[in-house]
């Protein structure tokens, strides 16, 4: 029961922090959607670092190790914290500065003004939506079974809670779990828009941060069973198996092939949305340099954690969570299970705290594009831009809110079980967008009709190879590119460039009014 | 971008593939396989870099940016 109350305190605190943001609100759409580009260095970093940090980062990221052993780092969060700067320093500073310039507040604004071609907004449209909710799914459905297995127990006498294993039986079912958060995130979404998102998102950041240290330590205390911290941890260092503590079994062209995962942070559009928030250049500056140094903070214990869950030193008893009624271990609860048996209540109501942090500081950015997109892309764009008040623009972007959240909280209901192998697939297409962002930024010589091709060429690849890989039911799917193992999005990128390229060089170009308005220096 | 710049990140980007480490087990402090130390140490380079970048190849003539007023719904 006091992780439910620890539950219930820490989302309290967060529809209070939304609230005082609204009463910062301004009124105008520009306030809703952009925080009037008010957000300095600090609640940049703290909003882009939370935003992309998802459940993965913390639940994933233990359960992956658990399977994989420490590669994992080096596969997902190293890359990350290369690329993710990178596309911060090339892609972010450039477009912030084209849309201050400019006034725009979403991608496809930039594109549509870029490429002279209003039905590049039409294509992009569908396609970055459709990309975007699977990955919301990820965070609902995270969400209600993280709550679930922390509250388990709670409520042993309401029937209607009680489930056939031990380790959920009594906790708060999914789908109140999932509505509940979504109901939250809205809130705040709603009310605050923007300024509330980076608010709550640098709140989180911080308390995912702290939780995550102090777990580890914990964890490691009543794992190793020693006297001090540094013996307890050689003990578990010793104890790990030489498959989990090296990269023997992983293929090297495979973890090459990941570091195209993280250029999808380029095309993402909540990110976009994020770096135009932004007070002035200046402010990407701590950004750039700290989300490295931010994501081994976070990723280091998770995965140590993760390769410790497999050795000797877990107490046989209770057993590690299985998935269903089979022998296979649930990776995706080992951080929730070692938390609720080897920690305090307290610790592990404060760490659930932490891990719905990060599930609702990446939900709260997207709820909000999706929102802007639809407002500002198809509403506005068509009806006119005089045609609504500021005040109806903003009460539109609201409005398709509610509907997202009530589509997404909908479709997690069905518990797609795929949804996870799914995510990985949504990040392939965004990365393989990434070479339409880049040319639109750095080359004169990008055509509407390269553009075309290039997103079409990504969607029909990634369609071709999703099906290949019974779509997703084949989760370590690879593809042969000249006689190495790789990821699919390496296939499906190559495809994205050789249309863009290819196109471009036979298709006419911008005029030279819009050169001149892009390429000024 | 300066050469220096993309030097820095082509050189991380190769010690990213850390052939050398793949399947050395060896414990670092005693607790943490060398592997993943390795790669908490390039994600702190990586932040090195980026200082780097930041200090010395930061664009010029966007500060100005930030004062000036921008025409709403710029979209073609």
């Amino acid at each position: 029961m006091t992780e439910f109350w620890i539950i219930v305190g820490y989302l309290s605190l967060l529809l209070m922090l939304g609230l005082m943001a609204s009463r910062m609100f301004s009124g105008t759409k520009s306030d809703y959607q952009l925080a009037s580009h008010s957000i300095g260095p600090f609640l940049l970093l703290m909003s882009l670092f939370g935003t992309t940090m998802t459940a993965f980062a913390l639940v994933g990221s233990t359960g992956e190790a658990f399977k994989e052993g420490i590669g994992v780092y080096g596969m997902l969060a190293s890359s990350s914290g290369i690329i993710h700067s990178l596309c911060f320093f090339l892609i972010g500073v450039k477009v912030w500065s084209l849309a201050r310039k400019n006034g725009y507040s979403t991608q496809i604004q930039y594109f549509r003004d870029r490429l002279e071609s209003d039905g590049i907004g039409l294509l992009l449209f569908p396609i970055l939506v459709g990309l975007v909710i699977p990955y919301l799914l990820i965070g609902v459905i995270s969400a209600g079974t993280v709550i679930q297995n922390m509250t388990a127990g709670a409520f042993p006498n309401i029937e209607s809670f009680a489930t056939d294993t031990r380790a959920t039986s009594g906790g708060v079912p999914p789908s109140i779990g999932s509505l509940v958060i979504c109901l939250v995130v809205l809130c705040y979404v709603f009310f605050g828009g923007m300024r509330g998102t980076a608010w709550a998102n640098a709140f989180q950041t911080i308390v995912f941060m702290v939780l995550g240290i102090v777990t580890f330590c914990v964890i490691a205390n009543q794992l190793g069973g020693k006297d001090s911290l540094l013996e307890n941890l050689q003990s578990l260092g010793e104890a790990i198996s030489e498959d989990k503590a090296t990269r023997s079994h992983m293929s090297k062209t495979k973890f090459f092939s990941y570091l195209l995962i993280p250029l999808s942070v380029g095309m993402f559009p909540h990110l976009f949305q994020h770096w135009l928030t932004a007070k002035s250049a200046s402010s990407f500056k701590l950004p750039v340099v700290a989300h490295p140094a931010f994501i081994m903070i976070v990723w280091v214990p998770c995965v140590l954690v993760g390769v410790w869950a497999t050795t000797s030193l877990v107490p046989p008893k209770p057993p590690l969570p299985t998935i269903g009624d089979s022998d296979v271990v649930n990776s995706n609860a080992i951080l929730p299970f070692l938390v609720k048996t080897q920690t305090t209540a307290w610790l592990g109501g404060l760490l659930t705290a932490g891990i719905l942090a990060a599930i609702m500081s990446s939900l709260d950015s997207q709820f909000l594009c999706l929102g802007t997109m639809f407002s500002t892309d198809i509403v506005t764009h068509y009806a006119g831009k005089d045609r609504y008040s500021d005040r109806q623009q903003v009460l539109l972007t609201r409005g398709f809110i509610i509907a997202i959240v009530a589509i997404t909280y909908l479709c997690s209901l069905a518990q797609p079980k795929s949804v996870f192998t799914l995510g990985v697939w949504c990040f392939s297409g965004f990365s393989s967008l990434f070479p339409l962002v880049f040319a639109a930024v750095y080359w004169r010589g990008l055509t509407k009709w390269g553009s075309y091709a290039s997103v079409l060429a990504t969607i029909s690849a990634w369609i071709y190879l999703f099906r290949e890989s019974g779509w997703g039911a084949n989760r370590s799917y690879v593809i042969d590119l000249g006689g190495y193992e790789v990821m699919p999005v390496a296939g499906i990128f190559l495809a994205s460039v050789v249309a863009l390229v290819g196109v471009s060089m036979v298709t006419k170009a911008p005029s030279d009014a819009t050169l001149k308005k892009f390429f000024a220096d | 971008m300066p050469r220096s710049l993309i030097i820095a990140i082509l050189v991380l980007l190769v010690l990213h593939q850390d052939n050398w480490f793949w399947t050395d087990g060896t414990l670092v402090f005693g607790f943490i396989p060398v592997g993943l130390f390795y790669h908490a140490c390039i994600s702190i380079a990586a932040s090195c870099v980026w200082f780097y970048a930041v200090k010395k190849c930061w664009p010029s003539g966007l500060e100005s940016l930030a004062e000036t007023d921008h025409k709403e719904g710029g979209a073609a």
